[in-house]
């Protein structure tokens, strides 16, 4: 039962990415909104200390921007799914050891 | 509100990192004390669902977007530590795969969100179910999901003055004002979800049982 409940909560998620995330709103956040209205945003013109995969939720090798992003965003949903369960199933683990050892 | 690389001068996105690091280790070891079999799915499901709703930008006024932070959620469905490791793992993600907020500023962006954010919009909630009454759940929840928004936003601004990069008499009020609009879309998306799962299994919700208990 919570298996099956919390596969229909990951499949929402992953629904979310592939049919919502093309078309949300592609104008500038909170705080892009603040520095290009207090004249610091070509502070972030620099070169990023790391060059990532996906810059910008955006799939390379895709030519439609849409698709692209849908990809994107399933790619980095189940990926967040993984590495936070894979978190969370280290963290019971090492729990599980401090009882066994315990006296 | 990712910072970027760039916005931050060095002394302060390294005691951010920091304080950060700190905070992630601390969450970690809470985290692992209260980690039980159902717990695992639920935090993995629950920063995937967070990373899909992040993607997701609403229009909040002419030229503005803003989206879901997810902290006051995350706290909510599993406390305050385990919501800002689940925080955590997402803006880790996005920084090193989508270039989502810079890699200098993570140590900010991880404080801002997932320290801020996450276990102060916690410790909002939990104060404002005490004032509001135990009973009245999605209403400490909506307000603490606006607050947590505010809060996160005005931290950004303050390490914004401190690196020099915008005077806090600038920053401060522009972050807050605009974030006070972003965090209604917080808010809504917030008791939303919320309420789905306390209709249909209350059970998982950390902190409503805890409060019941």
């Amino acid at each position: 039962m919570d298996r099956k409940y919390m596969f229909i909560f990951l499949l929402a998620a992953i629904l979310l990415a592939l049919v919502l995330s093309p078309f949300a709103s592609s104008w500038p956040d909170g705080l892009e909104r603040v520095a290009e209205d207090k004249g610091f945003i070509e502070k972030g013109h620099v070169k990023p200390a790391l060059r990532s995969l996906v810059p910008d939720y955006i799939l390379l090798g895709i030519k439609n921007k849409k698709v692209a992003t849908a990809l994107a965003g399933v790619l980095g949903t189940l990926l967040v799914f993984g590495v936070a369960y894979g978190l969370a199933a280290l963290l019971r683990a090492a729990k599980g050891d401090r009882k066994r050892s315990a006296p | 509100m990712h910072i970027p690389d760039g916005f931050l001068a060095t002394s302060t996105w390294i005691p951010a990192w920091i304080v950060a690091a700190g905070g992630i280790g601390y969450s970690l070891r809470k985290t692992a004390r209260i980690v039980r079999d159902r717990f695992v799915p639920l935090i993995g499901t629950m920063a995937a669902f967070i990373f899909a709703a992040q993607m997701l930008n609403f229009p909040v006024m002419g030229g503005t977007s803003g989206h879901l932070l997810g902290g006051v959620l995350a706290a909510v469905m599993l406390g305050p530590y385990a919501g800002a490791v689940t925080i955590s793992v997402v803006l880790i993600v996005q920084c090193l795969i989508f270039q989502d907020g810079g890699l200098t500023a993570l140590g900010a962006n991880i404080l801002n969100m997932a320290l801020i954010g996450t276990v102060g919009g916690y410790y909002i909630y939990s104060g404002l179910r005490k004032i509001v009454g135990v009973e009245r759940f999605l209403l400490a929840v909506v307000l603490a999901s606006w607050f947590s928004v505010v809060l996160a936003s005005c931290a950004c601004a303050i390490e914004l003055a401190i690196s020099g990069t915008s005077p806090l008499g600038i920053a401060l009020p522009a972050m807050a004002g605009v974030h006070a609009l972003i965090g209604i879309g917080e808010a809504i998306i917030t008791a939303l979800v919320t309420s789905f799962v306390l209709k249909t299994r209350p059970d998982l919700i950390y902190t409503y049982r805890s409060a019941e208990a």
